[in-house]
């Protein structure tokens, strides 16, 4: 079995989602004939035929409220955003509708839809192609937000999403899609959805992060060990609903934390993570929690994203500055 | 050199005039018992709304939005739909849905604020309201879609009001329903008001039909206050898009003669001569008197109906007073399919802090 990248692991979900039930419908801009414009969707369109892979008229808010309306219909939508800049129009569905239909009319209407949409810096993209708005989502009652980090649990973690019967987004770190290749068995394997990851067991220090920073959060990891600290990395994966025992038992061991991201640090995700420990784990705690993450600025253009986005080197300074707490 | 590329036109149909006197033969299907149907949904649909509006005044419903003078085209819309047609409503055509199958002590529910009041034992693949304006249109499309897909010979009307049609995902709704076909008829209440600002104030357009032909489709106008026309115009554009071809949007033009809501002042912003002159083109009182010169209608079938109506209204106001809200969990009981273990705590807070408060 060849190792795939992170946008083939996704690619391999969908079909393999498709196959086995055909409730599952793909849309979006670009993703029929074109395969979508970072190939995720490629091949789709020929092995299930066009009433199953739809290129839409190019307006987000609009796919994502007819993903609403077909999956209150029983279909399993899964709708392609090209860029989570792109999605802000989505929002407004998302949050006034896809959230709350099963809420409001008691169970009769549901969502069973999924929004994908690759997210982040580091691909050197023009402006608007580079957002990480997770938290914003996060917010949103009624949801799931989820962030695959890796091949193999980009395919385990979409799977389950779209087989999970309530609305979720699923935000793509693009700058891991072709990154590293990875051996991912096509058994249809769904990856849990709610729980965090721990990816590296240690005892000195929790690195919690998702996503696309979780390459820079291991490495920092790797150059702490040579340094006789033991870090512990925990991979969020589901952002909301928050699997907060994971992170506070992971906390309760090591007595420091460092939380990663690459959005913007004021209400960042990392600030609920923050909280979480402030309210359940502050008698655990041997040092202040510390926040790695984007700037308060306008995400730059690409020729200053490298300055914007956290690195190793950002990682290791929180982290050895908290070692210095006995 | 210049050729014209494109060229349209925009159709008003009428049946009844203002005073009740039909101005064309009517369709077959409208016989004594049909139009005495509708008559009497309309009737039904005015008697919620003035029963909804004192409960609110006395502090027994939430904000209410009346759909007074505005009956004709919600009754049409439920009248001319068939069961297995899916209904994306506004906030104003509790009519239709009266029409379909929704009790009247649902709708009391819902606007007593009390979700119960969306699962419709009727029409159960309804949409509920839709309060953010024109958000619904999407939905719609996507209902729509599902038909489509499946093959089924069934249709989805969306309603919305004129303020609606400024908003981008009405028309994003639209350009989508013409380009993939879709069995979707769209209407537009205009009613003439959206809140304050007058309709020549929402757009230039000379009509909100015309906004059809942009997205490759035909709209029409037809009186909305004569309910006839609007079933009519409903059932053609209904058949047309369950036996395949696509989309229709019907601009009824009718008009709002109470408030945006209970918590509107229409005074403000409007004076009351145009009301009143709206008035004359009540779409009750012309059926009432169509009927009425058919013979078809006498001052007892009236006083009956009345009596009829109110005596519904008030039982389900009752019952719908006197049922219980739901307990405390219900806030997250109906959040996702099963409560993810990590609200299990805030559930057992809310449950616990109303334990201890009673």
């Amino acid at each position: 079995m060849p190792d795939i990248t992170l946008v083939e692991a996704v690619n391999l979900a969908l079909a393999r989602a498709m196959a086995e039930d055909d409730r599952v419908i793909v849309f979006g801009e670009d993703v029929a004939v074109d395969g979508g414009v970072f190939r995720a969707t490629d091949g789709l369109l020929a092995r299930f035929g066009p009433d199953r892979v739809l290129d839409t008229p190019l307006s987000e808010g609009l796919f994502a409220g007819l993903a609403v309306g077909v999956a209150a219909q029983g279909f399993r939508p899964v709708a392609e955003f090209q860029f989570m800049g792109f999605m802000l129009p989505a929002l407004d569905q998302v949050m006034n509708h896809a959230g709350r239909l099963r809420n409001r009319t008691r169970g009769r209407l549901t969502c069973p839809l999924v929004l994908r949409a690759p997210y982040g810096g580091g691909i050197h993209a023009p402006e608007h192609h580079s957002e990480s708005f997770e938290s914003l989502f996060a917010h949103v009652p009624g949801i799931r937000v989820v962030v695959p980090s890796s091949p193999a649990r980009a395919y385990g973690l979409l799977l389950s999403a779209i087989r999970d019967p309530d609305p979720v987004v699923f935000l793509e770190p693009k700058r891991l899609y072709r990154a590293r290749r990875q051996e991912v068995p096509d058994d249809g394997a769904g990856a849990p959805l709610d729980r965090c990851f721990v990816l590296r067991p240690g005892t000195d220090l929790t690195l919690v992060t998702w996503g696309a920073m979780v390459a820079e959060t291991l490495d920092a990891a790797q150059a702490l060990d040579r340094e006789g600290v033991a870090a512990e990395v925990i991979d969020v994966a589901t952002l909301k609903p928050l699997d907060t025992d994971t992170i506070l038992a992971s906390v309760a061991k090591t007595g420091r934390c460092v939380i990663v991201h690459e959005a913007a640090l004021t209400a960042g995700f990392g600030a609920e993570v923050a909280a979480r420990l402030a309210d359940d784990g502050l008698f655990d705690l041997r040092a202040p929690v510390r926040r790695v993450a984007g700037w308060d600025t306008v995400m730059p253009y690409p020729r200053q994203e490298r300055r914007y986005m956290p690195g190793t080197d950002r990682i290791l300074a929180a982290a050895r500055g908290l070692m210095e707490y006995a | 050199m210049t050729d014209r590329v494109a060229d349209f036109h925009v159709d008003f149909t009428r049946f009844l005039a203002p005073d009740g006197t039909a101005v064309a033969p009517l369709p077959g299907f409208f016989d004594d018992p049909t139009l005495r149907r509708l008559y009497g949904h309309m009737v039904l649909a005015r008697a919620f709304d003035t029963k909804a509006i004192a409960l609110q005044r006395t502090g027994r419903l939430g904000t209410y939005a009346p759909s007074l003078g505005q009956e004709a085209v919600a009754v049409a819309v439920g009248a001319a739909m068939v069961d297995t047609d899916v209904l994306v409503p506004s906030f104003r055509e509790h009519g239709a849905q009266l029409v379909r199958g929704v009790t009247l002590q649902e709708l009391f529910l819902f606007w007593a604020g009390d979700e119960r009041g969306n699962d419709f034992a009727g029409p159960r693949q309804d949409f509920p309201v839709c309060i953010p304006v024109g958000s619904h249109a999407p939905h719609a499309a996507g209902v729509a879609l599902a038909f489509k897909l499946r093959r089924e010979a069934r249709a989805a009307v969306c309603v919305f009001g004129d303020g609606a049609t400024s908003k981008g995902d009405v028309y994003e709704a639209m350009n989508l329903a013409g380009a993939w076909t879709l069995p979707l008829v769209f209407v537009v209440a205009n009613n003439q008001w959206a809140i304050s600002v007058r309709r020549a104030h929402q757009t230039a357009a000379r009509t909100l039909a015309q906004k059809a032909v942009a997205a490759g489709f035909a709209g029409e106008q037809v009186d909305g206050n004569d309910v006839v026309a609007l079933c009519h115009a409903l059932r053609q554009a209904l058949d047309r898009a369950r036996a395949g071809g696509g989309p229709h949007l019907i601009e009824a033009l009718t008009y709002r003669l109470g408030d945006h809501t209970t918590a509107d002042d229409a005074s403000r912003y409007r004076d009351d001569e145009e009301v009143g002159r709206h008035w004359k083109e009540d779409p009750i009182a012309r059926l009432r008197a169509h009927l009425t010169a058919r013979g078809a209608w006498t001052r007892d079938d009236e006083e009956a109906l009345l009596t009829d109506c109110a005596a519904r209204v008030e039982a389900a106001a009752r019952d719908a007073q006197a049922l219980a809200p739901e307990p405390a969990a219900a806030l997250f009981d109906h959040l996702y399919a099963t409560l993810p273990p990590a609200l299990a705590g805030q559930r057992a807070a809310l449950v616990q802090a109303e334990a201890d408060h009673a």
